[in-house]
Parts: C-alpha cells; structure tokens; sequence
C-alpha cells in the first residue's frame, strides 16, 4: 500500500511548492471547504501536515 | 433388476456410505451471518461437489477389495477435483471483495476456499469409514462408524475465536486536534472538520490485549486485524460510504506492549454487541502463529 498526494491545499503560500496541484485559499474555514469537496470528488482522504496546510493523499 | 442390483455384496454398504457422506455435507454446510455460502446456488454447487465426494470415498474400498486397483487412482483425480474448488472460491471471493467497503482481506479469503477444500475431503472420509464398517461389520458397524466421523467432522467445522488468545475492552475515541487516538494508541491523522466531527459522534474504540506471546504475534498481522473489522462491518454495519476514505474503521497496534487498537464505525453505536462481535471473529488458520513452540529461543518474548 503506497500512499500518493494528489493535492495540497493551504492558507501560507510561502511554504508551499512542489510538483502538486495546490489550492491557496485565504482562511481555515475556506481551506476547509476546498478539502472536503477534493475529498469528495478524488476518493482520498484529507491529513493535516499543520495547522495551515492539507494535503490530499490516495492510500491504496 | 432391482433384485440383482441388491443381489450384489457392496451395494448396501456403498448406498450407506454414499447417505453418510451427503448428510456430512449438508451439515457441514451452514450459511451465517456471513451469508457464505450464497443461496441458493452457491448451496447447489457445494452439494453437487459433496455428492461427488461422497461417492468417490464410498467406493474406494469396495473397488480394492475387488482387486481393481486402477480404481484408486481415482482418488488423485478427486484431490485434483477439489483443489479446484479452493481456486473457484477464492476467485470468486477476490472478485467481490474488490467493491467491499471494508474488505475481507486476503488471509480471511484464503481460509475460507481452504474450509471449503478441507469440507470435502471431510466427506469422503465420512464415506469412506462408513462403508468399510458396513463392509467388514455388518449395517450397525456402519452406522456407528459414520456417526462417528459425522461427530470428528463436526467437532472440526469451527475454529478458535479471538476470544480465546485476546482480551477485549471498550476503549474510548478520542480526537487531538487532528490525531485520532483510541485510549492512548495512535490511529490516523483526520484532516476534514467535518469528518473529525463524524467519528467523535460514531466512533467506537476498543482496546485488545493478547494473552501470551503467541497470541501477540497473531494479532499482530494485518490479515487478522482486517478479519475483525470485516466482520463488525457485516454485522453492525458500518457508517461510511464510497468516497468517504476520512471514514474508514482501522485497527492500529501499539508496537511495546503488542496490543491493538480497534477503532470503528458502526451503523448501530451498540457497545456490547460490538464487543460480543470481536469475540467471536475467527482466529485465522493460515495467521495463526506459536512462537514459543520454538526451540531456538526459549526466553520470554
């Protein structure tokens, strides 16, 4: 089983790059909503790396 | 016809074995509450395979004793015949864990195609006793022989349960911010709000101590622990859905002290019976692991 991050999704832009779709959103509440509609639509699930960032990860 | 047919010295025999195997078979044939075999044709398959083997054992000892040996060879066919039918449920059983919302897992599949194989090997020997004794001690003989390998077969069809190598106790679920924890082992990082708020309301944790060093090996394998939540899932339900990852059961282990945290999501938040379920989850054979009965080491592990 190999874990794949699909996308990240954070309110801090400065410490966000890298080769993923990223969503930049600017509050919690947004990053939030963004998360669960990719959650819905990609079938992988949501883990907050911290506070401000999320990433959308495919476990199987 | 019907005269000359019992005019011949093995036809009360065969027929009493041939019964005993079938009735083997249907007893051995029990759908629970995992609906497995399925009904009605999943039942006429392992029938119709039963009667086979129950002619096939029956038939063994009178072919021999009529000194026509080539009719043994037969037997290696019907071994051939029914490892099949382990490949035929296994395959069939991979199939549909596939969309499972909480799948079987491989070890559980591969011990059901195995009770499967091993039921009809269980049949031909019920037939194969039953005639030999009817052969060599008159009808009686043969009923008490088969009525005994009915009562071996069916001291055979059920395993352990979990309950005889672990301890079971309601944990609580706990969330940490975004860390789920059941009591004080570590499940899973929960990143949604909305799906934290779900298992704080329907979780449902339980805590599994093993009772000695074998048992900590055996309920350490992830095989094992995908039984357990599999078969909560079947019997209490479980509150998630496709596209819903956030909300999957998980069993995690605390790797010091070799106990394992369950956590799940039930569609009926009823502790009790989820705990009288875990106890009763089949101890998986091809799982099952004796450390201590090594003789390499012999201090505690």
């Amino acid at each position: 089983m190999t874990g794949l991050i699909l996308s990240v999704i954070t309110t801090n832009k400065d410490r966000i790059a890298g080769g993923v779709p990223i969503f930049i959103e600017s509050t919690t509440e947004k990053m939030q909503q963004t998360a669960f509609t990719l959650e819905k639509i990609l079938d992988a699930m949501v883990h907050e790396v911290s506070d401000d960032t999320l990433i959308i990860v495919r476990h199987k | 016809m019907l005269k000359e047919l019992l005019a011949y010295e093995y036809v009360f025999p065969l027929v009493l074995g041939f019964l005993f195997g079938i009735m083997c078979r249907i007893h051995l044939l029990r759908t629970d509450y995992r609906q497995y075999p399925t009904y009605p044709h999943g039942k006429i398959i392992h029938i119709s395979l039963g009667v086979i083997a129950s002619a096939l054992g029956a038939i063994a000892i009178p072919a021999l004793l009529k000194e026509n040996y080539t009719a043994v060879t037969f037997l290696t066919v019907a071994a051939q015949q029914f490892r099949d039918v382990r490949n035929m449920e296994r395959t069939t059983l991979t199939e549909i864990d596939k969309q499972e919302l909480v799948p079987r897992g491989g070890p559980y599949i591969e011990g059901i195609a195995m009770v499967f194989e091993g039921r009809n090997y269980m049949v031909m020997f019920t037939s194969l006793v039953t005639t030999t004794a009817t052969i060599f001690f008159h009808w009686w003989g043969g009923v008490i022989a088969g009525v005994i390998a009915l009562m071996i077969s069916r001291k055979l069809r059920s395993g352990k349960t979990l309950s005889l190598i672990a301890e079971i106790e309601p944990g609580e679920v706990r969330m940490e911010g975004r860390d789920l924890y059941v009591n004080d082992i570590y499940i899973m990082n929960v990143g949604l709000a909305d799906a934290q708020e779900i298992i704080r309301e329907q979780g449902v944790g339980f805590i599994l101590t093993p009772r000695d060093a074998n048992a900590k090996v055996t309920i350490a394998h992830p095989g094992q622990r995908q039984a357990i939540l599999h078969d909560v899932a079947t019997q209490l339900g479980v509150y998630t859905d496709t596209g819903e990852p956030s909300l999957s059961p998980l069993v995690k282990r605390d790797i010091q002290s070799g106990r394992l945290g369950v956590f799940l999501l039930p569609q009926e938040k009823d502790v009790e019976r989820a705990t009288s379920v875990i106890r009763a989850v089949p101890i998986l054979e091809s799982v099952f692991r004796m450390p201590t009965k090594t003789r390499m080491v012999k201090k505690e592990l």
